[in-house]
């Protein structure tokens, strides 16, 4: 019974917060909205038996990623522009546009629930879905020996993107 | 009534931090007036035992001060948010065999993890104050701890390895022969390392930019006042108390200690209570140093260092066969 209540408040939270992130018109509560929106994730992640997966979820996206977007949105000193003004000029109010975009949401809602509809495995206990992610060994394991060229060419991807951006930054500096 | 056992633990560990948490402060005050030549809080009670009492009375019967301009929903929850990560840390430390919160198999992770969303609670005080001095330090924090998590975790990491498990009970029952400090080089250096970027990863001096009182009087906490203030001021202390219980299980061996076993817990709050003192004492005998020299620090020394030290580690760990000494 607690683990229900749990499961219903955390999914409350992450549904309700990252609803809200896109209904904010301050960016700085959108990110502090999507870090809630995360913490949720992370403790729905507990509950399906993969405290790996949920601490990396905490780790990575709560805590460096979403810090970072902090950081960045506050060096750009956060656009406060005024509510009308913003309404009128804002791309996504342009009518084609609008329509576009109603038109790709209600595909993927389609698409979720077309996807729902075709698992046959979701009220099966968790426990030996989970498995591998369960422990940080077997996760360790499996990412080394089988996914191993996967798992390198991410890592050398990251790095591609790193370089990258230290030579972006690197240019502007000379420039001025 | 078997529901509540899952709820007393938890009841019992954060009484028990706060009280700790309480009396830290006076340790503190007393051992830099020591350094200082000085007498510390000596008025209240003998030897000044009840300062941090009539402190905490002090702040509860305070005003709360709340400025126009704050960002309000950001301002009221930032103490909050800064508090609970700084208090769930000690739910995956065991105080002796079998005697915590949860013991989780990925204890240090959960630890880690969590220790670093601190951050987010005091970027939200900075931020929400509205004010230049709290927004600069909000700022100068997150450069910071973005600089020091990575030698805090690869230093915390080294212990890992030569215990050959994420469990933070299973770390300290492997020290049961040899504490990791006194793990050749390797240990002495995963030490020193973690304790640096401790001190950093506190903010503590030399490491203090974000609360230069001479640059920005209070940094991220200028606006808050009353009950607010004293739940910042507890959070930060209690991350202090939570790193220092953490080094203590990692290097030092945790409830090892001469004497019968109940004696544990007891060795465990006095090595923790080490840790803090030398974290203490390196705040009290440096002067602040400079940003750019904070950074260079972690991304030029510390990192390659902490690195170098994990690679190391796993060799010591592949040659000998197996982990733990």
């Amino acid at each position: 019974m607690p683990e229900t209540i749990a499961f219903y408040v955390f999914s409350a939270i992450a549904i309700g917060a990252s609803a809200l992130v896109i209904g904010q018109r301050n960016p700085m509560h959108s990110v502090l909205l999507l870090i809630a929106s995360f913490g949720a994730l992370a403790g729905l992640y507990i509950q399906l038996d993969a405290p790996f997966v949920a601490v990396a979820q905490i780790i990575i996206y709560a805590g460096a990623i979403m810090v970072l977007f902090l950081f960045v949105v506050m060096l750009l000193n956060a656009p406060q522009e005024d509510a009308a003004e913003w309404d009128r000029t804002h791309p996504l109010r342009q009518g084609v546009l609008a329509r576009f975009g109603s038109l790709l949401a209600l595909l993927l809602v389609v698409e979720l629930v077309w996807a729902l509809l075709g698992t046959s495995d979701v009220d099966r206990p968790v426990g030996e879905q989970a498995g591998a992610a369960g422990s940080v060994r077997a996760l360790g394991k499996v990412l080394f020996t089988e996914y191993v060229f996967p798992f390198e060419a991410t890592s050398v991807l990251i790095l591609v993107a790193m370089v990258g951006a230290v030579v972006l930054a690197r240019r502007e500096s000379d420039e001025s | 009534m078997e529901w509540l056992t899952p709820l007393v633990a938890p009841f019992i560990v954060l009484n028990a931090i706060i009280g700790i948490v309480t009396y830290v402060t006076l340790l503190e005050r007393k051992f830099a007036a020591r350094m200082q030549s000085r007498v510390g809080p000596y008025r209240v009670g003998p030897h000044g035992l009840l300062q941090p009492i009539a402190d905490a009375i002090k702040l509860m019967m305070k005003e709360d001060v709340v400025p126009t301009a704050v960002d309000r929903p950001v301002y009221n929850l930032a103490p909050i948010v800064f508090l609970v990560p700084c208090m769930l840390i000690f739910a995956t430390i065991p105080f002796a065999p079998g005697l915590g919160v949860a013991d989780l198999n990925i204890g240090i992770l959960f630890f880690l993890a969590v220790s670093a969303m601190e951050i987010v609670g005091l970027f939200m005080a900075g931020w929400g104050s509205n004010n230049k001095y709290a927004l600069l330090s909000a700022m100068r924090a997150v450069n910071q701890v973005i600089s020091y998590d990575l030698p805090f975790i690869f230093s915390a990491l080294v212990p890992v390895l030569l215990a050959g498990s994420l469990r933070l009970s299973d770390i300290a029952a492997a020290q049961a022969g040899l504490w990791f400090v006194f793990y050749p080089v390797v240990g002495q250096l995963a030490f020193i390392a973690f304790i640096v970027s401790t001190v950093a990863a506190e903010n503590r001096a030399p490491f203090d930019i974000l609360e230069a009182e001479s640059e920005l009087v209070a940094g991220f906490r200028v606006e808050y006042s009353g009950m607010k203030f004293a739940i910042i001021q507890l959070a930060e202390y209690a991350h202090v108390v939570g790193a220092s219980f953490l080094g203590a299980l990692l290097f030092l061996g945790a409830w090892a200690g001469p004497g019968p076993e109940w004696l544990g817990p007891g060795w465990f709050l006095l090595k923790a209570m080490f840790v803090f003192l030398l974290v203490t004492w390196v705040r009290w005998s440096f002067v602040r140093i400079r940003v750019d020299q904070i950074l260079a620090l972690s991304w030029k020394v510390l990192l390659p260092a902490t690195l170098v030290l994990l690679i190391a580690a796993a060799i010591v760990v592949v040659w000998r066969g197996t982990p733990g000494v």
